[in-house]
This record gives structure tokens, C-alpha cells and sequence, in this order.
């Protein structure tokens, strides 16, 4: 929690670094909030394998709550990205940054893992197959970044940089306790979701166990 | 010097639970079934005894408790509620199929002399679809005899067969008795009563 | 080997469904042509030839969803699928020999739109030809896994489209790029690297797929 507050201290203390402009701010958000997706994808495949490894139950409650996250963290790099759209080029999106297709892609991808484990029914089945399309989203995270770098030879033409400002000492700082702040906020809504879900599911035992 | 040492158990199971989402089907159950045993499931409907077939032939994993059964999967038969054949092929293009699968020695052969044994050489040909709910019951007993399993797991099978059927499964399980281990649910209990060495009851 | 003994059981299993049924194969040479038959309309008259050439892949992608929408029919209505988990094969030859029948159905399919294309659109160079075997590979390949997937639960016809879209936008990308540049033999490594990750992913992962 009190990294939390870490997080915020470098949105106030980012203003004195930012030269480019106000607006350059989100850059603060967008690209912490991105690795922070990833991290979640890749921490949800992880636990998938390890449930297909060990068949305990759960590692999956634990791969599903880190894809959830991964999501929410995705469709915020979304939003912040379209908001840094608009403030750098002046539209609410563009096929130029590969990062935002990428997260276009991987947001239909995840969005499809909730429909899939939806329509399945709860128990050791639905658990292997979610874990097994998770590996697929971690492997397609850099199948399709590929793919949409040659994508850009086909639709379209200029390539805006994806390294963002070269980043001063102070800002570079800024930017790391950003994406260290992320990484903490992502670890405690995952370890919070995780522990109202087990309860959730001892509740829903105990229920079933009584009548 | 030889010891002696009581073979364990083909199917050994403590504790054994399995749960759909929050409902739960089995639980607690203890088994124990020895090689060469004949044990009838009996229950009302909904006690879980499909449920407890599907674990023992493999195709449902516990939520809880213990499962070993021993053996491979070539050694396993399984006749569940479905004949689990393809309806627009024949019996004789099914039997082939599982005969590949189960890399059967002059399948043949021995899918001549199943299909004979049940009375379905003369309809070998057509497509399942044509079958009667019975004739398709007998061939899935063909399906699931067909690579002499030596651990039998019948669901129900007496529920979906004429008298003639019914007949030939009775003389079949008589045979084989003697060599292979056969673990049956059924709702008429009377009809294996005299060949049974062990009664299994689930509660609802 | 017997493992490859098991595919070609499994997989002339499915052509052999196919030729009794003949559903699958018509609906998708049908489909095929009509989507090419709908393109020329939503194309307007100055549209370049680049457009065209993208348009082709489409139709491929929704003539194999098509395919892989039928796959596991037969085995879900009678749980057929079943018998096949319990067999002494490995699991993952249900998968390849799956994945094989839907490739014979789409090579099948394609060697009637391909040439609808042409016909309609405009010639195709070798390299959409390579182009459209390996995209078929990993189509069918991811395809037949994720439709097992969809089978296994409700609503099965929605899920396999939401499912299969994103795995197919990258084949898509590899695709289009061999048609319409000028270098596309990067596009068509692409596409042997996606289908070796892939295949190697959905071989070693489909046994957990099907059991418990």
C-alpha cells in the first residue's frame, strides 16, 4: 500500500522532469502499465505450466487471476496509449505503433480466454485448458510483434519510433519508480484478488458441504 | 526361500471425491478391487456410479482422495451409455479403426469373429446410423472386447440390449471371468448376482 | 513407426467420414467462392491491386474456420472422443490426424478459390502458392487444438471464431505480405517460424487438452 503512494509521488515529481510537455506524463503510465501486462501474461502462462506439470488445483486459481490482471493492465495500456496518441500525433489511434496493435491483438486474445473458460465447466478439465491457452498467449506475444513489424511494410508505410524521449538521469529515475510502483500495485491486487477468490471457493465448500 | 505377498490391488482407491463446481458427486469413497474380481456397482440414479467408472477407466481425474489403478491403457475396457462409435461408418470400418488403435494382432480376424460372436456379421457393412439401439449396444461390447482387456469397466451395459444381447453379454462375462477383472454398474443387480464376488452400493 | 500408423488410422477416419457425410467439403468450396464473389462488390472500382491480394487471405482464414468448425463435430455428438482418449495412442496423434483431414479439406477447398481468384481478381505469383501451404499448416495446426478447446464447452460454433481470430492474424500478416510485396520471402519465413512454434506447442500441450 504504501508503494502505492510511491507510485503517485512519481506522478507529482515527473513534472519537473517533463521538458516535452505535460502531456508527456502518460508516457510515466503507458509504458510501466504495458510491462505490467506482460509480466502478468507471462506470470499466468507460468502457473499455467505448473499446474499441467503438478495437477494441483491451485495453480489455477492463480493463472486465471494473473491473466485477469494482465487484462486490466492491458486494456489501461490501451487507453493510456490512445490518450498518448492523441496528445503526440492528434488521433485517438494509430496503426503505427506497433505496441498498441500488439496490445490490440493480445486484448482479443485474453478477452477470448474469458469466453473460453466461460463455456467450460468448473473443475480439472477447465483448469488444463485454460493453462494450456495461456502458453499460447505468452508464445503469440512475440509471434505477433513480429508479424506486425512486417505488417508495417503492408499497411502502413511510416514507422513512428517506439523508443519514446531520451530519457535524462532524473527522468530515467522517475521512470523506473514507476514501473516498480506498477510492478508492487499489480502484486497486491493479484495477491488480494487471489485471496478473496480461495475464499470465495472455501465459502462455496462449506455451503455445499452443509446442506 | 519365497515370500509370499498378497497382490495388490488392480483398483485401489481412498477417499476418492469428485466434485462438478460446487456440486459433489462422490465423496469419501473407499475401494479396494482385486485382480480377478467381479464387483457390481449398484446405486440409485445420481449415486455417482457413472461418475466412478469414469474415474476408474480414466476419463475424469479426482477433485480429491486417492485413485491407482493399475495397468495400461491397452489393457483396459471400457462400454459406457454411448456406444462411442462413429454413426455414418460401418461396424466393420469402426472395429478396424479401434483395431489399428489398439494395435490388434490379425484384427481381422478376431473383428470376424467378435462380429460373429454377436450376431452382426450379416449388418458388418452398413452404417451404424441403420443399427438398432441394440445392435449398436453389441457393438460396442465388440468395441470394448475387442483387444481382450483384462480390466473391464461396464456401465449399464444390460440397459440398451434385447433379451438376445442381453444373453450373449451374460455367457461373454461368464468367459471372462476367469481372466480378466470386471467392475459393472448396473440398476438390476440380480441379473450378475451369481457371478459377483464383491457388491459396491453408492448413496446419493 | 506406429505413432504414424495411429495419424493415418485417425486421419483417413476423418476423410472417410467426409466422403460419406459430404457436408464439410462443399460448404467449404461453396463458401469459398462466394466470399470472393462478396469481395468484388465491397471493392470499389479505383481500389489497388495490393487490396485484392489481402482479400484472398481472408477468405482462406474463414474457409479454414469453416473446416475447423466442423473438426470435432462427430466426436462431440457421440462422444466418440472418448473411445479415442482411452486408446493406447498417444493423445497428440488424435490432434495431427485432425489436423491433417482439415488440411486435405482446405488444400481441397483452395484448389477451387484459388483459381476462382484468379479468375476474378487477377494472377497469383509462386509465392502466394508457398504462401498458402504454410499458412494452411499453421491454420490447421493451431486450429485443430482450439477447436478440441471450443468442443469441450458451451456455445461451441461463437467460441472457435473468437478463439482462432487472434492465433490467425499473424499467418494472415505472412500472407498478405508474400502476395502483395516486393520481398516476400520474409514473410514466408514468418510464416515456417510460426508454424514450427506453434505445431511443437500444440503437439506437446493437446494430450492435457482432451484428459483430466
Amino acid at each position: 500500500m504504501v508503494l502505492v503512494a510511491g507510485a503517485a509521488l512519481a506522478l507529482l515529481w515527473a513534472p519537473e522532469d517533463a521538458d516535452q510537455g505535460p502531456s508527456q506524463r502518460i508516457f510515466y503510465f503507458h509504458v510501466p502499465i504495458a510491462l505490467t501486462a506482460y509480466a502478468c501474461f507471462g506470470w499466468g502462462a507460468w502457473k499455467g505450466l505448473r499446474l499441467l506439470w503438478t495437477g494441483e488445483e491451485r495453480h489455477d486459481l492463480e493463472s486465471y487471476t494473473a491473466v485477469h490482471l494482465g487484462t486490466i493492465f492491458g486494456t489501461l495500456t490501451l487507453v493510456t496509449g490512445s490518450i498518448w496518441a492523441r496528445t503526440s500525433w492528434g488521433q485517438w489511434w494509430s496503426w503505427g505503433s506497433r505496441q498498441l496493435v500488439l496490445f490490440l491483438v493480445l486484448f482479443l486474445f485474453y478477452c477470448a480466454y474469458f469466453m473460453l473458460r466461460y463455456s467450460l465447466a468448473d473443475g480439472a478439465g477447465r483448469a488444463r485448458i485454460s493453462a494450456v491457452y495461456a502458453l499460447f498467449g505468452v508464445v503469440l506475444i512475440p509471434v505477433s510483434f513480429l508479424a506486425i513489424r512486417l505488417a508495417e511494410d503492408i499497411v502502413h508505410p511510416v514507422v513512428f519510433d517506439q523508443d519514446g524521449p531520451q530519457m535524462s538521469g532524473s527522468m530515467f529515475f522517475t521512470f523506473c519508480l514507476c514501473l516498480v510502483g506498477m510492478f508492487l500495485l499489480a502484486a497486491t491486487l493479484y495477491a488480494n484478488e487471489l485471496t478473496g477468490k480461495r475464499l470465495d471457493a472455501r465459502l462455496r465448500e462449506l455451503r455445499e458441504a452443509l446442506t | 526361500m519365497a515370500a509370499v505377498v498378497a497382490r495388490a490391488p488392480l483398483v485401489h482407491a481412498r477417499g476418492l471425491e469428485k466434485r462438478f463446481g460446487p456440486k459433489r458427486v462422490l465423496r469419501g469413497l473407499d475401494l479396494d478391487v482385486a485382480a480377478g474380481s467381479f464387483v457390481v456397482v449398484t446405486g440409485a440414479n445420481g449415486s455417482g456410479k457413472t461418475t466412478l467408472l469414469r474415474l476408474v477407466a480414466g476419463l475424469a481425474a479426482p477433485s480429491r482422495g486417492l485413485l491407482v489403478v493399475r495397468g495400461e491403457r491397452a489393457q483396459l475396457g471400457f462400454v459406457a451409455h454411448d456406444p462411442l462409435v462413429y454413426r455414418e461408418l460401418s461396424a466393420l470400418e469402426n472395429l478396424d479403426l479401434y483395431g489399428r488403435l489398439y494395435r490388434i494382432p490379425e484384427r481381422r480376424v478376431r473383428i470376424g469373429m467378435l462380429l460373429e460372436r454377436f450376431g452382426l456379421w450379416d449388418a458388418r457393412a452398413e452404417r451404424v446410423e441403420t443399427y438398432s439401439r441394440g445392435m449398436q449396444q453389441r457393438l460396442a461390447l465388440c468395441r470394448a472386447l475387442l483387444h481382450d482387456p483384462t480390466l473391464l469397466v461396464l456401465d449399464e451395459p444390460y440397459a440398451a440390449l434385447d433379451d438376445e444381447g442381453a444373453a450373449l453379454l451374460d455367457r461373454e462375462l461368464a468367459e471372462r471371468r476367469s481372466h480378466a477383472t470386471l467392475l459393472l454398474a448396473t440398476h438390476d443387480a440380480a441379473r450378475t448376482a451369481q457371478l459377483e464376488t464383491d457388491r459396491l452400493v453408492l448413496a446419493a | 513407426m506406429s505413432y504414424l500408423a495411429d495419424v493415418a488410422a485417425l486421419a483417413r477416419k476423418d476423410l472417410l467420414l467426409e466422403l460419406r457425410a459430404k457436408e464439410t467439403l462443399p460448404s467449404m468450396v461453396l463458401f469459398g467462392v462466394a466470399m470472393l464473389v462478396v469481395f468484388r462488390f465491397a471493392l470499389p472500382a479505383d481500389a489497388p491491386e495490393r487490396a485484392s491480394g489481402g482479400l484472398l487471405w481472408v477468405a482462406i482464414l474463414f474457409v479454414a474456420l469453416l473446416g475447423l468448425t466442423r473438426a470435432f463435430v462427430a466426436e462431440r455428438e457421440q462422444h466418440v472422443l472418448d473411445a479415442l482418449v482411452l486408446a493406447p495412442s498417444d493423445r497428440s496423434a488424435i490432434w495431427l490426424g485432425k489436423a491433417a483431414a482439415t488440411l486435405a479439406f482446405l488444400a481441397a477447398a483452395e484448389a477451387v478459390a484459388v483459381p476462382a481468384y484468379v479468375l476474378f481478381f487477377g494472377g497469383v505469383g509462386w509465392a502466394t502458392l508457398v504462401a498458402v501451404a504454410l499458412a494452411d499448416i499453421g491454420l490447421c495446426a493451431v486450429g485443430a487444438l482450439l477447436a478440441a478447446m471450443a468442443v469441450s464447452g458451451r456455445a461451441r460454433e461463437l467460441l472457435l471464431p473468437l478463439l482462432f481470430l487472434p492465433l490467425a492474424i499473424p499467418v494472415l500478416i505472412g500472407g498478405v505480405g508474400s502476395t502483395v510485396t516486393d520481398d516476400p520471402a520474409r514473410y514466408l519465413a514468418f510464416l515456417a517460424l510460426y508454424d514450427g512454434v506453434f505445431a511443437i506447442l500444440a503437439w506437446a500441450s493437446f494430450e492435457y487438452v482432451v484428459t483430466e
